[in-house]
């Protein structure tokens, strides 16, 4: 194993890590505002990624161009699911609200594939294709656009929890929720607005992993697992530990496989989860 | 009284009459289980196998003149059964053996199948043949190319297709021919495969296969299958550099090599693909040039249609089902899955039962020959583990967007392109 390989994998896993990690992001954020796991998250980035699809394929929109639209789309879809399903279940025993969310994981994977069949898609010819050379290590022009994409997401994302005050009333609500009603917060609110963002972060995501990955309606479950693992390894309901944890696991998979065996790399990524769990029940920045 | 018993026996004895002749008067209809991936990652492939069904039971259940097995009859309906009419039932194991194995169980014991098809993924196939075994029904399969399955000395297991041995073997001999023909020199091959039973015994086949043909297996590795990356396994590639790369993966990892490999510049003098992936029609149509080259085993080829017509009539009524939308072409699933269902209904119907050892016995005689096979093989026949002892494998390469058959060189419709073009050159 040559030094050019390793770096080459370094670099391919950390690109990879930060679309991993967006991909948890909104999953985390649900979780510590309600605590409740979204087990239709894959499902999301699934409905994202075809959005992104047909938009290039009926008005030969760019991922890029279609992005906002994208995001708007998934940020309605979250209201949708809050309104339509969460809300009602939000005193449910914890059984209830796994059911309701994997049900609706069923029910979106099975109706994306009977409206649009069970074919694999791709958005061919993007605005942005192609690839680099640096010294030998190749950078995917896709993969570079997608990272730097998920990395400004994650500033705005942090930038609107930390700064603006409907942010800090979200993070209220999240520490909080009898304390942040007594203070005037309309927490149903903030549940609602949770989930609008949680699904536009995913929205995004879905987007920017279009340009290079594949689409058919069983995508969100490739990337779901690991999306359970970055978020329970960065601290569940932390944020910016999910971009830490994305990194960490968008690496680890790639030194794993080149490293120890492919057939393992999973197994590395869970082994090192399970390590730190044990050590940090909580995860690695998680706060309880 | 007399003349009372007389009536009253001469009726009883019609009453007997008519119901032993019902007793023995063939069924009404013929109930066949199909287990198919329709959902997960294969299920393109379990929806046109299903299609291609439909298309020939719909053959049966009305007259038809095409030579296929047992469907050139003036009849409607099976003729051997007295005109009873044929009915699936279709499920989905979606991709899950568990799941497989359950909706086998349901099939014999609930809707008491005559027969099973199925199931595509050779780790399905390894269970719900387990429960046909357990309960004694007829299981056909057309696609499972693990070697190990006709290797446990089932009774009841019958399988059309090679296996990956049968095609693993086409491989190598069609590497040694064509060092012989073009006068190259290949020293090492590299295996990637995905780790449930089909790739697992695709790359012991493979290395066992490369090394008793003299080659140096520089890299043999497996890889989690519906991964999210193969940047690890592309850079080990890389890194090792074989002469001729074996890779063996399902479309969306086949989708997933080809991105990566394309970003990371990886292009091995000559590619052979154990099939999967590569013959999905749509996966040609997605990467369309970036897969110029790449050369695939495959049972069925669509550009052997000049040589048989019967091709050139199954693929124009499968472009017009409805359940076939933009027409597509018959590709590779479909006719397996159509060839092991008529295999399997011509022994139903020589059976002239639903008996299933009656029907065991039938498919143990089974000869079925080349014309009436949409198949290059000389025939069906199963030997003593229910394998197909007719198989043929053939080697297809990808050009200009389409399959050329390359190999065995007498049935070639094409040269073959060597080396490998890089990525650039195929703008």
């Amino acid at each position: 194993m040559t030094a050019e390989v390793l770096v080459q994998g370094l670099v391919s896993g950390l690109l990879m890590g930060f679309v991993y990690a967006l991909i948890a992001a909104g999953l985390s954020l649900i979780f510590g505002l309600m605590e409740i796991v979204n087990f239709a998250h894959g499902e999301f980035l699934m409905g994202a990624m075809f959005a992104t699809f047909w938009a290039w394929a009926l008005w030969k929109l760019d991922p890029l161009v279609s992005l906002p639209l994208t995001l708007a789309l998934l940020a309605l879809l979250g209201l949708l699911v809050y309104h339509g399903l969460i809300r009602w279940i939000l005193g449910a025993p914890m059984l209830a609200q796994i059911f309701a969310t994997f049900g609706l994981a069923i029910f979106m994977r099975a109706a994306a594939q009977a409206l649009w069949g069970a074919d694999f898609r791709l958005v061919k010819n993007p605005l942005v294709d192609g690839r680099v050379s640096l010294g030998g290590v190749f950078i995917g022009l896709p993969q570079l656009v997608a990272s730097v994409g998920a990395l400004v997401a994650f500033g705005f994302l942090y930038w609107f929890i930390r700064r603006t005050e409907t942010g800090l009333a979200l993070q209220a609500t999240s520490q909080d929720r009898q304390a942040a009603m007594l203070m005037g917060i309309d927490t149903q609110r903030m549940f609602a607005l949770g989930w609008a963002i949680g699904a536009a972060c995913v929205g995004a995501a879905g987007a920017l992993l279009a340009m290079f990955f594949y689409i058919f309606p069983d995508v969100g479950a490739t990337f779901a697992l690991l999306a359970y693992v970055t978020v329970a390894l960065g601290g569940f309901g932390n944020v910016p530990a999910t971009l830490l944890a994305g990194v960490i696991v968008g690496v680890v998979e790639v030194l794993g496989g080149l490293l120890i065996a492919p057939a393992l790399k999973y197994a590395v990524v869970f082994s090192l989860y399970l390590v730190v769990v044990l050590w940090r029940p909580q995860g690695l920045l998680g706060r309880f | 009284m007399r003349r009372a018993v007389r009536l009253l026996s001469l009726a009883l004895s019609a009453v007997f009459a008519t119901a032993s002749a019902s007793h023995a008067q063939a069924p009404k209809e013929v109930v066949i289980g199909v287990i198919y991936p329709l959902s997960g990652n294969l299920a393109q492939i379990g929806i046109d196998s299903v299609t291609a069904m439909k298309m020939a039971v719909e053959l049966y259940n009305t007259k038809s003149d095409l030579n296929l097995p047992a469907m050139k009859k003036t009849t409607e309906g099976l003729p051997g059964l007295g005109g009873a009419k044929i009915r699936l039932i279709v499920v989905d194991h979606q991709g899950k053996p568990d799941v497989g194995q359950a909706e086998a169980e349901r099939l014999i014991t609930q809707e008491k199948v005559t027969a099973i098809l199925g199931s595509v993924f050779s780790s399905v196939t390894a269970t719900t043949s387990q429960v046909a075994e357990r309960y004694g029904v007829p299981h056909m399969n057309g696609e499972s190319s693990s070697p190990s399955l006709t290797e446990r000395g089932f009774k009841w297991f019958f399988r059309t297709s090679p296996h990956d041995g049968h095609f693993t073997l086409a491989m190598f001999d069609f590497l040694k021919d064509f060092e012989k023909k073009k006068g190259v020199k290949f020293k090492t091959v590299g295996l990637m495969h995905e780790d449930t039973l089909f790739g697992a015994d695709s790359g012991k086949v493979q290395e066992e296969l490369a090394k008793k043909y003299g080659y140096e297996v520089v890299l043999n590795m497996a890889y989690r299958a519906k991964t999210t990356s193969l940047d690890a396994e592309v850079g080990r590639l890389k890194a090792a550099g074989p002469d001729v790369f074996f890779p063996t993966s399902y479309t969306s990892d086949a989708v997933l090599y080809i991105k990566t490999a394309k970003t990371l510049e990886y292009i091995p003098r000559m590619l052979i693909a154990q099939n999967a992936g590569w013959v999905d029609p749509q996966f040609v149509a997605e990467m369309n040039k970036d897969i110029e080259g790449h050369i695939t085993r495959s049972p069925f080829a669509l550009d052997l249609q000049a040589k048989k017509p019967l091709i050139r009539q199954i693929n124009e009524l499968f472009k017009k089902q409805k359940d076939n939308p933009g027409g597509r072409d018959i590709s590779e699933a479909p006719t397996r899955a159509l060839t092991a269902f008529t295999v399997l209904v011509d022994a139903i119907n020589r059976a002239k039962s639903t008996n299933p050892e009656e029907i065991r016995k039938a498919l143990v005689a089974t000869n079925v020959p080349p014309d009436q096979l949409l198949m290059p093989w000389t025939g069906v026949r199963f030997d003593e583990k229910g394998q197909n002892a007719g198989v043929r494998a053939i080697l297809q390469q990808i050009q200009k967007g389409a399959y050329a058959t390359i190999w065995p060189f007498d049935l070639a419709a094409a040269d073959v392109i060597y080396p490998l073009p890089g990525f650039k050159d195929k703008k």
